[in-house]
């Protein structure tokens, strides 16, 4: 492998512009690399087990990377993929928000039932929230004022306050939450419920519901389309939602909240990221071990790159 | 935070275990009753078998409930009854049913329905975490009686879906002489009826040697004079010789049913669906696997804090018809939302099909169709069950 990714890098020559997509590979232990230009793998990088969450700091100088199974979470240089520091994350972290003042690091802990608050400045862990079984959900509002968490067992999406750290409200959603994302102006907060099929979207002013989309697909038994990530275009026009062992994204309207289209990409399709100019979307496929590329003007799958086993996370940086 | 309580009694072992919140506007009471029953001998020396089977898995889901209840100001107590081989079981079923008319149970069929018929469980609800019996969801169904265990018929057409998948349509079989053998072998037989299968010999194991030392000589010769099959299917489900049967069959075949692939309820290989979370937080608190009667045990008590979570309320007859409404939906770490069967209370679940290893297939398997849904495709149909307390 090793050789092989000396071989890609002495043959490709890099644009100097162009972004990264950045792979965490959930049962390889690494994080591969794609050029945004090439849409190719340049890079592959051996990082601690189990790699989920995947986010850059707001600067993109920082990347920070859940290794779950090696209960931290990792800091990463992303010129020279080298592990800075481990910062203290709490027991199993999967999914994890920065906050907009780029210091504040909110990290789900699977197996403990909390969420740990870690300033990666001073490293240190600064509180610790009980929640719902199994967290795994992580969002910022983009003010900052709330932090959510949404946990798979107990079904609640948590509403925490990240002044004071305490939990502010409790929202039940369908079973299984996995992911929750809010809207550019944070007027929105999009929750995902993998078992339930659905998602919720809540009006944050009053935690309210405002709606709840459900999915169909011709000739899918509706068990395997398990919504997963959720990603909001910033121009307000479209959210994407990753379904699963459905292996199909659906394109969402996000003032409607009705389903335009279905895209078909690789088998179970866990989470997205956009490229800078929102021209270009990246899904990882957790089964077949690729990623799939969607042209966000035409929005069909343009083309497939395999990287590492069982990839679950994506993050861009330009 | 955890209470413990010790009730001295003659003919019971009784525990209350109380992970509520003090300032709960709902307090929630789930009893959990087991009746022993003898282990029969078997060949092999090393087995243990867990003594809170069932047990532990109750308790690690009234700690799930009693999280999402904290936020919901509902709190859970799980009360213990352990009725010993020569203790009074209906004794013990009323002294329990005196505190929860929610109760997960673990006894043979037998016990289940004497339980089930006791004037002081009508309009209580019960799950069956121990039972397997196909009765139980048929002509012998009880309106106050859930299953969340997997009925053998179920377990059985999902090794019939794996053969078919396979192309492996003939079968044979060597089967055991316990109840439970026989009533195992009765499954087989019509799921492969039902999936057209053909079963091409079997076999009853009657000997009383001790395989571990001579199994390499008798199974080739037992299982010579078969007649040309794809499985072997082993029907032994006190896991006393069919260990013993794998790598010495004349034919070189693959062996499934109770050895080799087995189909379950759960299985400790299971890992997919966030399965891996269940496991480990079941292994942190019980320091072993967890076993299909954990799972059941667990899913019971779960099915119970769902429905109190969506309804608010602790009234059982108005859970019991949530639970069989088209709205109750409980996550189970299997890969498809759990439901109850409305004809006869069946918890509708995917079987997973796995050695000690991994996984090898999760049942239903692709392309067994169902109009209401694939997971139907497995045990009591509606049109085939002849419960009727489910107004069927």
């Amino acid at each position: 492998m090793r050789l092989l990714m000396t071989l890609l890098l002495a043959s490709v020559s890099l644009p100097a512009m162009a972004g990264e997509f950045w792979i965490s590979n959930e049962k390889d232990n690494t994080i591969s690399v794609l050029d945004e230009a090439t849409l190719e793998v340049t890079r592959t990088i051996e990082v601690g087990k189990r790699p989920r969450g995947i986010i850059f700091s707001k600067d993109f100088k920082t990347l920070y990377l859940c290794a779950s199974d090696s209960n931290t979470v990792q800091v990463i240089d992303p010129e020279t993929g080298a592990v800075l520091n481990e910062l203290p994350s709490g027991e199993d972290p999967e999914q994890f928000a920065l906050h907009p003042d780029n210091r504040h690091l909110y990290i789900a802990n699977e197996d403990d039932a909390i969420t740990t608050v870690v300033d990666v400045v001073e490293r240190k862990v600064i509180a610790q929230i009980d929640v719902g079984i199994e967290p795994e959900g992580m969002a910022v509002s983009p003010d900052g004022k709330i932090a959510i968490t949404t946990s798979e067992t107990t079904n609640m999406a948590h509403w925490i306050d990240t002044a004071t750290n305490q939990i502010v409200a409790n929202t039940l959603v369908d079973q299984r939450p996995r992911h929750a994302e809010y809207n550019k102006d944070g007027s929105e907060l999009w929750v995902s419920s993998e078992i339930g099929g659905t998602v919720t979207v809540f009006n944050t002013a009053d935690q309210s519901e405002k709606g709840k989309i459900e999915f169909a697909i011709k000739g899918v038994y509706r068990d395997k389309i398990q919504p997963v990530g959720v990603k909001l275009t910033s121009d307000g026009k479209h959210a994407f939602v990753a379904l699963g062992p459905s292996n199909h994204i659906a394109v969402v309207d996000q003032a409607t909240r009705e389903v335009l289209s279905y895209i078909l990409v690789g088998r179970r399709v866990w989470h997205m990221a956009f490229n800078a100019d929102e021209s270009l979307m990246v899904t990882t496929n957790g089964v077949s071990g690729d990623v799939t590329i969607v042209d966000m003007k035409t929005l069909e799958a343009v083309k497939t790159i395999k990287v590492g086993r069982f990839p679950w996370g994506a993050a861009y940086r330009p | 935070m955890l209470k413990t309580a010790l009730l001295p009694a003659a003919f019971v072992a009784a525990i209350s275990i109380s992970v509520s919140t003090a300032c709960a506007d709902i307090q929630v009471t789930i009893g959990y009753l087991e009746k022993q029953v003898p282990a029969p001998p078997v060949l092999y020396n090393l087995d243990e078998i867990p003594e809170n089977e069932g047990l532990a898995g109750a308790r690690i889901a009234i700690k799930d409930n009693a999280t999402t209840g904290r936020f919901l100001k509902q709190g859970y107590t799980l009360e213990e009854v352990v009725i010993p081989e020569d203790g009074d079981t209906l004794a013990g079923a009323r002294e329990l049913l005196a505190k929860a008319r929610f109760l997960v149970v673990k006894a043979p069929a037998a016990d289940l329905l004497a339980i089930a018929d006791m004037a002081e469980a009508q309009g209580a609800l019960i799950f069956n975490a121990g039972a397997p019996d196909v009765a139980l969801r048929d002509a012998d169904c009880r309106a106050n009686i859930f299953h969340t265990l997997a009925s053998r018929d179920m377990l059985a057409d999902a090794l019939a879906q794996f053969s078919v998948s396979k192309r492996w349509t003939r079968w044979a079989m060597i089967h055991g002489v316990h109840e439970g053998d026989l009533a195992l072998k009765a499954a087989l037989e019509n799921s492969a009826r039902k999936f057209g299968l053909t079963i091409a010999g079997q076999k009853e194991w009657a000997f009383d040697a001790d395989m571990r030392r001579n199994a390499a000589q008798e199974v080739p010769l037992f299982t010579q004079d078969f007649e040309e099959h794809d499985l072997l299917l082993v029907a032994d489900e006190i896991g006393d010789f069919g260990r013993y049967i794998l790598y010495n069959t004349w034919a070189p075949r693959p062996v499934a049913g109770s050895e080799g692939m087995t189909a379950s309820t759960w299985a400790a290989s299971v890992e997919a669906n966030g399965a891996v979370q269940l496991q480990n937080r079941f292994r942190k608190q019980a320091e072993r696997g967890m076993t299909a009667i954990d799972y059941a045990a667990w899913a019971g008590v779960r099915a119970v804090g769902e429905a109190v979570t969506r309804l608010n309320t602790t009234d059982p007859a108005a859970i019991r018809s949530f639970m069989l409404s088209a709205d109750f939906e409980l996550a189970g770490f299997k890969g498809a939302p759990l439901t109850f069967r409305d004809w006869n209370g069946q918890m509708r679940q995917p079987i997973p099909l796995s050695h000690p290893r991994a996984l090898a297939a999760m049942a239903p398997l692709d392309g067994f169709l169902h109009e209401r849904t694939p997971l139907d495709s497995l045990g009591l149909d509606k049109p085939e069950s002849k419960c009727t307390r489910f107004g069927g």
